[in-house]
C-alpha cells in the first residue's frame, strides 16, 4: 500500500524551488553545461579528418586508374590501404569498420571514357560516424570533373568538357543523412541532460543528510515517494529549459532541421528526465556523502556517453557493448531524438525505443524506495 | 485509553557492538514535564530517537501516545513533536519559508496565519524574510522550538531545546511549556542544566546507557543518601586541595566563598574532615545536597563505557 499525501507533497516541491532559487551557482551551471557543450561538440570536437583508411577494387587496371588513385592520394583525404579484387571484400572492410571508403573501378571503365560514354566510378563509405566523411566527399566532387585533363589530350581532349567524362555515385552506407551535426546535435541533447540531471539530484537527498535536516525530515509524516518526487519536479522544469536552449541553437545556429512534431518530442523528453532524476535520487539513497554522489554520477554517465552511440557509432561497437548500451536510457533517446527530428518520426515509429527507458525509470524508482531509509540506522 | 503518553521497557540500542542504551524503561503522564539528563553521551539523543521512530530499537517495545513504537512510527510522527540537538531547520531558506515548509507538511489548514501568529509570538515578525542559516545561534534554538509546536504536537520531544538561550527566553521556554502542561501537552526534554531540571515534574537520569534515577527532584535527592558539609573561612583553596585526596570525601566544590564536601560513607567523612572542623578558622554546616552534588555524584559511580 502506498499513500500518498499531495500537499506535503506539495510542500517539498516548493521548498526545493526555494532552495533551487538560492544556490545561484548551480543554477547557472545548469545553463552554463549545455551551452558549453554545444560549443565543444558542436564545433571544436568536428574536426577534419583526413588520411582516411580506403580500399580499391580495380576491376581495369589502366592509366586511368592510376591516374584516379594517385589523385585521391594526393588531395590528403585518403590513403589507399589495400588493393582488393572482390566486391564480397569490399563488404567485407567496411562492415570491420577497417575502412571507411572503397571505391570500384568497373571493367570496362577505360573504353567506355575513351568512347565517351561517361562511366561511372562507385564510392561507398561508411557515413556512420558524417563527420568523418563528408570533407573527403566534398573534394571528391570537385576533384572528379577534372582530374582526367592531363590524360584527356590529342584527340581526347573534346572530352574535357562538361558534362564530366566520368560520372561519381557515391553510396552512403548505414547513415545516408550524412550530416554531422544533424547528429551530434540531437545526440547532445541526451548527454546534457544526462550529465546535469543526474548529478544534480544525486546530492539532493545526500546533502540533506550531510547537513543533518534530514533528521527532521524524517520526524515528519512526509513519505518516501513524497520526498522523492517531490524533489524531482523542479529538476523537471530545468530540464525542459535545457532541451529548449538546445533545440534553439540547433535550430538557429546549426540548421538542424526539424520534421517531427516537438510537442511529441517535448513528451518524450519528460520521460527520459525522469527517468535520469530517478537515476540521480536512487544514487543519493546509496551514497553515504555528496562526494560518493558524484563519483556515481560519473560512474554512471560515462558508460552513457561512451556506450549510446554518441561518442563511437553503436553499430562499430562490440555486442557486449552494444548489450549494455542497449540498456541505457541514452542510447534510446538519442535514437528518438535523432528520428523525431531529422526524420520526422511519429508515436508509433518512437514507441519502440520509448519503452525501455520507462522499464528502466520504473526499475530504478523501486530500488530508490527500497533503499530510501526511513530512519537513521 | 490509559494515562501513560510514554511507556516503554527493556529499550536497547547497539552501535555495532557497543551498547549505547541498556535495558531502558519509561513511564510518562499525560501533562508531564519529564527532564532527562545524564552526562554527554550517555544516549539520551538516542532514547529519543527510539521514542519518535527514528532509530528501530535492537530489543524492547512500548507504546507512545497510544502507538507502538515498533510499528506505527507514522503515527506518532504525525502528534510528536520533535525538536533536533543540532539545528535541523534549512538554513537556506528564510525563517518564515521553514515555518511554511513545517506547516505544509504536517498539512494544516489556515497555514498563513499560523505561521504569522507563530513568527509574532516568537518577535520574529520583522525578520522573517531573513535566512534561518543568518540567524544567532540562540535564536536558531528558539526558531526550531517555534516550528516543532507549529503543529499543535501532543507530545514534545525536546533535544537540549535551551542550550545556548539566554535567561530569559529560557524562563519564557519554560512559562510556555508549564503552560502547556496544563492543557495536557507532555514534554520529554533532556538538558544539561540544573535550574532547568528542577522545574521538572519528574527527572529520568541516564548514565552510559543505563537509566540510574527516577523520580521528583525530591525523591532524586532523598535517595542519594548523600551526606554534605560546606564550610566558609579563607584559604578554602588551600582546605579543597588538603580534603581533596583524604578517603570517603568525594567531591570537593567550590561555590563562592563556599565550599561544599561531600560522600556517601558517613563515618569515613567524619574521620577525614573531624580535624578541619576542630580548626577554629573554619566554619562548618551540614547541608542538603543540591541536584548538582547527586548526579555528579552518581556520574563518578558509574562506569564511562562511552570511549
Ligand atoms: N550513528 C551513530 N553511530 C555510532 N555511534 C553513535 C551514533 N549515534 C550515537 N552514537 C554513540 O552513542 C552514544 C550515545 O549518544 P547520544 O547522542 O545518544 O548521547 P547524548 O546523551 O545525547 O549525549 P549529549 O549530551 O552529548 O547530547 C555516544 O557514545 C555516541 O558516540
Ligand atoms: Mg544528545
Amino acid at each position: 500500500m502506498i499513500k500518498f499525501s499531495i500537499w506535503r507533497w506539495w510542500a517539498i516541491v516548493t521548498k526545493e524551488f526555494i532552495q533551487m532559487r538560492r544556490d545561484r551557482m548551480s543554477f547557472a551551471m545548469m545553463v552554463g553545461v549545455p551551452l558549453m557543450q554545444l560549443v565543444l561538440f558542436g564545433f571544436a570536437i568536428n574536426s577534419d579528418p583526413k588520411r582516411l583508411p580506403t580500399i580499391v577494387l580495380a576491376a581495369d587496371p589502366s592509366v586511368f586508374s592510376r591516374t584516379l588513385i594517385q589523385a585521391l592520394t594526393n588531395s590528403g583525404y585518403f590513403q589507399i590501404v589495400k588493393v582488393v579484387h572482390h566486391e564480397t571484400e569490399i563488404e567485407h572492410w567496411l562492415a570491420l569498420g577497417q575502412a571507411q571508403f572503397a571505391l570500384t573501378i568497373p571493367i570496362d571503365f577505360s573504353r567506355q571514357l575513351v568512347r565517351g560514354e561517361r562511366p561511372a566510378l562507385l564510392l561507398e563509405a561508411d557515413a556512420t560516424d558524417p563527420a568523418a566523411t563528408s570533407n573527403a566527399l566534398g573534394t571528391l566532387n570537385v576533384l572528379i570533373p577534372t582530374v582526367f585533363d592531363r590524360d584527356l589530350v590529342g584527340p581526347l581532349q573534346h572530352l574535357r568538357s562538361k558534362p564530366a567524362a566520368v560520372e561519381l555515385r557515391v553510396h552512403r552506407r548505414y547513415n545516408p543523412d550524412g550530416i554531422s551535426q544533424y547528429n551530434i546535435v540531437p545526440g547532445l541533447m541526451g548527454v546534457v541532460l544526462t550529465m546535469t540531471m543526474v548529478m544534480i539530484t544525486a546530492l539532493a537527498i545526500t546533502r540533506e543528510r550531510e547537513r543533518g535536516t534530514m533528521e527532521n525530515l524524517l520526524a515528519t509524516p512526509a513519505r518516501p515517494l513524497e520526498v522523492m518526487i517531490g524533489k524531482i519536479m523542479p529538476y523537471i522544469l530545468i530540464g525542459y529549459v535545457q532541451v529548449t536552449l538546445i533545440l534553439i541553437v540547433a535550430h538557429f545556429f546549426f540548421k538542424v532541421p526539424m520534421l517531427g512534431s516537438l510537442g511529441l518530442l517535448y513528451g518524450i523528453a519528460l520521460i527520459f528526465i525522469a527517468a535520469n532524476l530517478a537515476i540521480g535520487i536512487t544514487f543519493s539513497t546509496i551514497a553515504k556523502n555528496q562526494l560518493q554522489a558524484m563519483q556515481m554520477a560519473f560512474f554512471f554517465f560515462l558508460p552513457s556517453i561512451l556506450l549510446s552511440g554518441f561518442m563511437f557509432p553503436f553499430r562499430g561497437m562490440p555486442a557486449w557493448a552494444q548489450q549494455i548500451g542497449e540498456v541505457l536510457p541514452l542510447t534510446h533517446f538519442s535514437r528518438l531524438v535523432r528520428g523525431i527530428l531529422l526524420k520526422g518520426n511519429g508515436w508509433e515509429e518512437s514507441l519502440p525505443e520509448l519503452w525501455p527507458i520507462v522499464i528502466f525509470m520504473v526499475i530504478v524508482i523501486i530500488l530508490g524506495m527500497l533503499r530510501y531509509r526511513e530512519t537513521l540506522d | 485509553m490509559s494515562n501513560l503518553v510514554i511507556s516503554v521497557h527493556g529499550l536497547s540500542k547497539f552501535f555495532g557492538k557497543r551498547c549505547v542504551v541498556n535495558q531502558f524503561a519509561l513511564q510518562v503522564e499525560r501533562g508531564q514535564i519529564y527532564g532527562f539528563l545524564g552526562p554527554n553521551g550517555s544516549g539520551k539523543t538516542t532514547t529519543i530517537r527510539m521514542l519518535c521512530g527514528l532509530l528501530t530499537p535492537d530489543a524492547g517495545e512500548g507504546q507512545c501516545l497510544g502507538y507502538n513504537i515498533l510499528t506505527q512510527s507514522e503515527e506518532i510522527k504525525r502528534q510528536v513533536g520533535y525538536m533536533t540537538q543540532k539545528f535541523t531547520l534549512y538554513e537556506d531558506l528564510t525563517i518564515r519559508e521553514n515555518l511554511d515548509f513545517v506547516a505544509r507538511i504536517y498539512g494544516m489548514s489556515k497555514r498563513r496565519q499560523r505561521v504569522t501568529d507563530s513568527l509574532q509570538q516568537l518577535g520574529l515578525m520583522e525578520r522573517a524574510h531573513q535566512l534561518a542559516g543568518a540567524l544567532s545561534g540562540g535564536w536558531k534554538q528558539r526558531l526550531a522550538l517555534a516550528a516543532c509546536l507549529l503543529h499543535e504536537p501532543q507530545l514534545l520531544l525536546l533535544d537540549e531545546p535551551t542550550a545556548g538561550v539566554d535567561p530569559k527566553a529560557r524562563r519564557d521556554f519554560w512559562g510556555q511549556i508549564h503552560q502547556l502542561s496544563v492543557q495536557g501537552i507532555t514534554t520529554l526534554v533532556s538538558t544539561h542544566y540544573m535550574d532547568e531540571a528542577e522545574r521538572c515534574h519528574r527527572l529520568a537520569y541516564i548514565a552510559y546507557g543505563n537509566l540510574l534515577v527516577d523520580g521528583t527532584v525530591s525523591e532524586v535527592i532523598n535517595h542519594s543518601n548523600l551526606i554534605v558539609w560546606s564550610v566558609k573561612g579563607d584559604k578554602l583553596w588551600q582546605l579543597q586541595q588538603q580534603l581533596t585526596p583524604l578517603p570517603g570525601i568525594e567531591q570537593v566544590v567550590p561555590f563562592g566563598n563556599v565550599l561544599h564536601i561531600n560522600g556517601h560513607q558517613a563515618e569515613l567523612l567524619q574521620h577525614s574532615l573531624a580535624p578541619w572542623q576542630a580548626d577554629n578558622r573554619y566554619e562548618w554546616q551540614r547541608s542538603q545536597p543540591t541536584l548538582e552534588d547527586v548526579f555528579i555524584s552518581l556520574m563518578q559511580q558509574s562506569q564511562d563505557n562511552s570511549i
